[in-house]
């Protein structure tokens, strides 16, 4: 796509770079050739109909999929099979999952506090005064000794972000984060997410709270079969869209 | 989009089974409560009432108390005496009689290993060194050859401490064993997936004795002349390898039941593979499978009496040779119940145990 061209000019402020990627499960092509960059500091929004590849794109971007043609540059290091990359990649991306994915037999503390201990070697000290700085911002500071399960929907997904937050990425991935959630607690972690986006985190965030998108998006992109098949700020993207699919996806899914 | 549909699975499952309260019954209602209650009891309770006599008789007032004098068993009543007298052979076996304070306090050892494990606040790292270290100690103070300390062959080790050591190494070395086979048989790569299930399947396929044999007559034939490994080590080589095929379908299922996106999520984090198994999954995976896991060790733990064919001296072959003292007449029933009386205070023990685990994880879900 023009625009992935337009960036490469500058390549010190692109924090993703996607050029021309496919992926395959056996068989099936699940993405047929994306390009796309992302600035930093740029967020950036993916919509698009079920199994259209939205959820295999970004998790391509660290590497929980393999692709098999094309190029992946974050931060400037290339994904490759080489694992030091990889390694070098998960430290400036965070995930967030649509199912939460916190550790059920560790107390919310820990769930933020083991991470860094294991993957990063932090002093013990050190990561349980990192934990609680999070916890804090994503507002939950109080259910620190309290297990995931006994927690409501929104809370864990505030967790599972606090989590991400703790390894200090500069690059957060969010794949559907309330898709789960009841209607009453989409608001508390889209609320988290929008302070996230106003201290300038890049953000990649696959979902269809349109309201979410036109609040913070810097571009919305839209995929279907394994294609983006338009790309354009909000304004654009809602009052005129191009594509006929990218209409009748929004007809959908503004009613 | 119900929050039920999204928790993760493995808290949503439980919180549904979880058993609606169930109202208890009176002691009457349930003996006598239906046609088909009523009718078991009294033909048991008949039962019970008939033998009760004749065992009362037997054990009790036939009974022979006094020690020291093996004619007097020579009358129908149980030889309580007999076991009095043998106490020490059936406990320690052919230990040299001036030492047997060591395998005293290693059976001690044991005991305080069983604390430790009873205290949550040991559980994990602590608790794998601290039974690492006791294991070691009782090994040293078997052995002896140090600090004046004679030494002691393990030919002539015996008894409880044989049990309890054959049980604890081989459930303690089995373990990782486990882990590792039950991982290569999730693994993606077909040659480790391959010789994981070789492995497991061959194992058990064979019955215990037969590894046994394998292991105390043809090992040693298959081996270098030079390499004489010892008897009680090849023993427990073998009841290692039985014990890590069983465990290792056990974490297998424990493994099935972790939903993938937390191994993805740890992934997503950096948290290295073998500390995402060791911290993330395998302890979820083993609070899933705490019941076939404590099966699992009570079935081990009554496995060491196999060893006694192929010549280790455990607390059952101890016994069955105080019984073949020609002084007494044959107390085998007496021998056989105190040796069972002692398993099964072990592995009720056990038993007990895992249900107090059990408990205490569904209480962490809950709270
Ligand atoms: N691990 C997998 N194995 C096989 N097919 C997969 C796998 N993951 C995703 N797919 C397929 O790839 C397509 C895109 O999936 P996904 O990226 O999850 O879509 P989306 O997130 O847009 O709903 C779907 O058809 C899905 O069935
Ligand atoms: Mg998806």
């Amino acid at each position: 796509m023009t625009t992935a061209h337009r960036l490469q000019d500058a390549p010190d402020n692109t924090a993703v770079l996607i050029e021309d990627v496919h992926k395959w499960f056996g068989e099936y092509q699940a993405l047929k050739g994306i390009d796309l960059a992302i600035r930093r500091g740029e967020r950036i929004v993916i919509c698009g109909p079920s199994g259209s590849g939205k959820s295999t794109l970004i998790r391509c971007v660290n590497r929980l999929e393999a692709h098999q043609r094309g190029r992946i540059t974050v931060n400037g290091v290339e994904l490759t099979g080489n694992l030091r990359n990889i390694d070098a990649v998960r430290r400036e991306v965070g995930m967030v999952f649509q199912q939460f994915n916190l550790f059920p037999h560790l107390s919310v503390l820990e769930n933020c506090v083991t991470p860094l201990v294991l993957a990063r070697g932090t002093p013990r000290a050190e990561a349980v005064a990192k934990a609680r700085h999070f916890l804090t911002r994503v507002r939950i500071p109080e259910q620190a000794d309290k297990f995931p399960g006994q927690l409501s929907g929104g809370q864990q997904q505030r967790v599972a972000i606090a989590r991400a937050l703790c390894m200090q990425p500069s690059i957060m991935l969010f794949d559907e984060p309330t898709s789960a959630l009841d209607p009453e607690m989409v608001k508390e972690v889209l609320d988290t997410m929008v302070a996230l986006a106003d201290d300038g985190m890049t953000m990649i965030v696959v979902t269809h709270e349109m309201g979410f998108a036109r609040r913070v998006a810097d571009r919305v992109v839209f995929m279907d079969h394994g294609k983006i098949v338009e790309s354009a700020v909000p304004d654009e993207f809602f009052s005129h869209p191009r594509n006929e699919r990218t209409k009748a996806f929004l007809r959908q899914i503004l009613h | 989009m119900t929050p039920i549909e999204f928790t993760p699975s493995l808290l949503v499952d439980r919180r549904a089974t979880r058993p609606p309260p169930v109202p208890r019954r009176s002691t009457a209602g349930i003996l006598f409560g239906d046609l088909t209650s009523a009718l078991l009891t009294i033909v048991t309770g008949g039962l019970i009432l008939l033998a009760a006599p004749a065992i009362a008789k037997w054990a009790i007032i036939d009974a022979v108390w006094t020690t020291g004098n093996p004619s007097a068993c020579q009358q129908a009543g149980a030889c309580w005496a007999f076991i009095a007298d043998k106490l020490r052979f059936i406990l320690f076996g052919v230990y040299p009689p001036e030492q047997q304070w060591r395998p005293l306090v290693v059976i001690g050892l044991v005991l305080l290993g069983v604390l430790m494990t009873l205290a949550p606040a040991l559980w994990g790292r602590r608790l794998i060194i601290g039974w690492t270290v006791l294991v070691a100690v009782m090994l040293a103070l078997m052995w002896g050859g140090f600090l004046g300390l004679s030494f002691v062959p393990t030919s002539r080790w015996g008894g409880l401490p044989v049990t309890l050591l054959l049980a604890v190494v081989s459930l303690g070395l089995g373990f990782p064993f486990a882990v590792l086979l039950a991982l290569g048989r999730r693994s993606a790569w077909p040659v480790t997936r391959f010789l994981s299930v070789f492995t497991i399947e061959i194992v058990r396929g064979l019955p215990l004795v037969g590894l046994l044999f394998v292991a105390s007559i043809l090992l040693p034939l298959l081996l270098p002349a030079d390499w004489t490994i010892d008897k009680l080590g090849r023993t427990v080589a073998a009841l290692t390898v039985f014990a890590a095929a069983y465990l290792a379908e056990v974490v297998r299922g424990g493994l099935q039941g972790v939903p993938v996106g937390q191994q993805e999520a740890a992934r997503a984090l950096g948290i290295p593979y073998w500390k995402t198994v060791c911290y993330i999954v395998l302890p979820q995976a083993i609070q899933k499978v705490i019941p076939p896991l404590t099966n699992t060790a009570i079935i081990m733990v009554k496995n060491t009496s196999l060893v006694m064919i192929v010549g280790v001296f455990d607390m059952l072959g101890a016994g069955r040779s105080a019984a073949t003292d020609p002084a007494w007449p044959a107390p085998y029933p007496e021998i056989y119940l105190f040796v069972a009386s002692i398993y099964f205070v072990i592995c009720y023990g056990i038993s007990r145990y895992s249900l107090w685990l059990e408990r205490r994880v569904r209480e962490k879900d809950y709270q």
